[in-house]
């Protein structure tokens, strides 16, 4: 006799807990053949909102870890992803109609790509800041700073839907912020199981906050929030790229334009797009 | 006659050999705007000074037209070590003519001699030096590989460091091999049509430096409409950076802005309080207040603030108000009419709302735009003189009882463009500067600035960085964000 199987109830993932969307909405996704795969939430501004806020909340406790320990968080989120290659492989495939090898690949790519930054945590102070030679008797260092709360578009399903988004939280993780992250609009239930990751891999609660839904609906109230720091566009496209970055203006937040870096790159100057660098003046005397 | 008063020293005009008219500089011609013309006034005396040739529209499209041809004929050309010694030839013609300079610009702007003697123009001649260094050396830098021009940057520059402005934006520019089309500011065009001729004598390549005289909305506009500029670089106020980011929203110019702020100068009481004290007059009556990253909040200590403030009132009393052109002059005139305006409607606004008001009690001249050098205590952090950029010489005191009570206060403003701590414990200093959203912080001193550390804000203060290897990265491709 055949068991039947438990299906996942795929929730957003807010300040460490998975909600459901305070809406009650829900968007079916469906396999490329056709067949039910789930009902994923279908998070609303309210919860755009709540995100911000458990964002905010986590910035001051991952901001000041010391970078050894980021370091050594981002590479146990890379352990736990490792762990469960054979999951997000089967659903990839499943979800998006990916070749079991190409689902491999974009696995185990989110996961390099997920240690690749785990070492940068450490270094990239040294490289992107440093001393200045000024002319006058003074200690003057330049330090690169995270930016603070960074809403991120994360590129849709042709790009990739576990791997779009790892590349986009990644950098901007490395440098101490935080993020809320709109998982691809067309195949969410690979970043969604992300969540699942993370949650079990030490990054602190709020960090991270992964929302399912519509882009459209939600990026403009993300781009438009105060409390907001930078948003990243890459995965957003047309006009309301545009829109979001209209909006951003009233507030001065930093935007990463679409196709400023590829939906899955990897780069120091993704890393260094989500700092400020803080120069700080001393006054050196003989007294 | 008191202790305090000395004999006249006027720094002689008698150098400046200025026209009666200046025109356009465009493609290394003088050409006439079709904006009309402004006569140029010196703030101090009201006396005119130059008519302006005021660029519109179509001028500008013929600069940036002059600019994107020099560039793809000539500047992208050249290698970064050539491109470097005009730069080089810049900075020494700047240092030879240095003195008439700084005589033009106190006369344009109404700072104090000593001001654009000692500093604004020495660092002009500093920051063009430093970036010409840098022309061939740009595969150092750190930037990402095969770092290359983005081609024609329109740059916008503010009316209180007229001169340093533009080299903070043109040298970095002219380093990472774009060609430039430089907007001045409407009240102190005099030094960028000056600096004209210096590009002449040094035998740069005609249209790789525009200089625009115009009005924002007019020519300033149309610079950062133009479909033709590769990259924006504006200083200014938040107000206008904002519509120049909203402007360019879904555009590929790439931007960056230097804006307003509204610093925090942090006296703790283990500082040592008579250096701190000047420290705070340079903070915030440097350059009549006209500086973006003044220290126009004083947060003080609660046990100390009654022995600071009485010190600053007393030296504030030695300080000389006056004659700009005169070498022993402290503070000058308020660059314009609209801006002392400006000055004395907030100060009013801050009486309004029950901060109490000292202001030093001086002459000031009878023709020409000056304010007293005024201190705002009994100020809540909701004041508006607490809140909004003045950009004037009006402090606000503020108190606070712990680190953390400072830091806070410190932090709670939309911008974040600069910060200063005053302690003798080193490690106090590091932990506040560690937690203040500004992008320059200066411990026990204040408005310092040099062409090898990087400048710029956080939040409200703008994006970007100038000086040093950062502020390379604003005129190179493979930048990150915009």
């Amino acid at each position: 006799m055949s068991r039947l199987a438990i299906p996942k109830t795929y929730k957003l993932f807010i300040g460490g807990k998975f909600p459901r969307s305070e809406s009650g909405r829900t968007t079916e996704v469906l396999s490329p053949s056709g067949k039910f795969v789930a009902n994923v939430a279908k998070a609303s501004r309210k919860d755009a909102r709540d995100a911000v806020v458990a964002a905010r909340a986590a910035w001051a406790g991952w901001s000041g870890a010391s970078a050894y320990n980021r370091g050594q968080v981002l590479y146990r989120v890379a352990e736990m992803l490792e762990g469960r290659l054979d999951q997000f492989v089967a659903e990839i495939v499943e979800t998006t109609g990916a070749s079991t090898a190409d689902a491999r690949r974009e696995v185990a790519a989110a996961i390099d790509c997920l240690v690749w930054h785990a070492g940068w945590t450490d270094k990239f102070a040294q490289v992107h800041g440093g001393a200045n030679p000024v002319a006058g008797p003074f200690f003057n260092l330049s330090v690169p700073e995270s930016t603070g709360v960074i809403a991120l578009v994360a590129p849709s399903v042709e790009q990739s839907s576990l791997l779009g988004l790892v590349s986009s939280v990644a950098p901007a993780l490395t440098t101490g912020n935080v993020v809320v992250v709109l998982a691809s609009e067309h195949a969410p239930c690979a970043a969604m199981t992300f969540a699942e990751v993370l949650a079990t891999s030490d990054i602190p609660g709020g960090v991270v906050n992964i929302l399912s839904g519509s882009v459209a609906e939600v990026a403009p109230w993300l781009a438009s929030h105060a409390d907001v720091n930078a948003i990243d566009l890459t995965g957003a496209t047309g006009e309301i790229a545009v829109e979001c970055e209209r909006s951003a203006a009233q507030t001065l937040m930093r935007v990463v334009r679409p196709g400023t870096f590829g939906p899955t790159e990897s780069a120091f100057s993704r890393i260094a797009a989500f700092v400020e660098t803080k120069t700080v003046w001393h006054t050196k005397s003989l007294a | 006659m008191s202790f305090r008063d000395y004999a006249p020293a006027p720094e002689s005009t008698a150098i400046l050999n200025l026209r009666p008219h200046y025109g356009l500089y465009i493609d290394g011609q003088w050409t006439e705007g079709g904006g009309g013309s402004i006569t140029s006034i010196s703030p101090a005396t009201e006396k005119s000074i130059a008519e302006i040739s005021m660029a519109d529209s179509s001028d500008i499209d013929r600069a940036v037209l002059a600019a994107r041809k020099s560039y793809d004929t000539v500047w992208s050309r050249m290698s970064g070590a050539e491109r470097g010694k005009y730069l080089y030839r810049i900075a020494r013609l700047i240092q030879e003519r240095a003195r008439e300079f700084a005589v033009a610009e106190t006369l344009d702007n109404g700072k104090p001699i000593r001001e654009t003697r000692d500093i604004d123009i020495p660092l002009v001649a500093a920051w063009f030096f430093h970036y010409a260094g840098w022309a061939d050396k740009l595969d150092y830098a750190g930037l990402g590989p095969n770092p290359s021009a983005l081609g024609v940057a329109g740059q916008i520059i503010p009316w209180n460091f007229p001169l340093l402005m533009l080299a903070w934006k043109v040298a970095p520019a002219l380093a990472a091999g774009n060609t430039v089309v430089l907007k001045p500011a409407e009240t102190t065009p005099l030094t960028a049509l000056m600096f004209a001729d210096i590009c002449q004598q040094a035998g740069l390549p005609a249209g790789v430096v525009n200089i625009v005289p115009g009005h924002g909305g007019v020519a300033g506009t149309a610079l950062v409409e133009h479909a033709g500029v590769n990259k924006i670089a504006f200083t200014g106020s938040t107000a206008v950076g904002r519509n120049i980011a909203r402007t360019l929203a879904g555009t590929e110019t790439r931007v960056t802005l230097e804006l307003g702020g509204k610093g925090a100068n942090i006296v703790f009481d283990d500082a040592a309080v008579d250096e701190a004290v000047e420290g705070i007059i340079a903070g915030i009556f440097f350059n009549q207040g006209h500086v973006c990253c003044a220290g126009s909040r004083l947060l003080v200590q609660e046990n100390i603030q009654d022995e600071v403030v009485e010190k600053l009132t007393r030296r504030l009393a030695t300080l000389r108000l006056g004659d700009p052109l005169d070498k022993n002059t402290d503070i000058g005139a308020v660059n314009s009419k609209a801006q002392l305006a400006r000055i004395t409607a907030i100060a009013e606004t801050g009486e309004a709302e029950g901060a109490t008001r000292w202001t030093l009690d001086c002459e000031i001249p009878s023709k020409g735009f000056w304010f007293r050098p005024t201190i705002f205590t009994n100020v809540t952090t909701s004041n508006t003189v607490a809140r909004d950029e003045i950009f004037g010489p009006v402090l606000s005191v503020l108190s606070f009882r712990t680190p953390d009570e400072a830091i806070i206060k410190a932090n709670n403003t939309p911008y974040g463009l600069s910060a200063g701590i005053w302690t003798q414990n080193a490690s106090r200093m590091l932990r506040v500067a560690d937690s203040l959203r500004a992008g320059v912080v200066w411990a026990n001193t204040f408005n310092q600035f040099d062409p090898t550390s990087p400048f710029g804000g956080y939040k409200e203060s703008g994006y970007g960085r100038e000086g040093g290897r950062h502020g390379l990265a604003a005129y190179l491709a493979n930048g990150g964000a915009r």
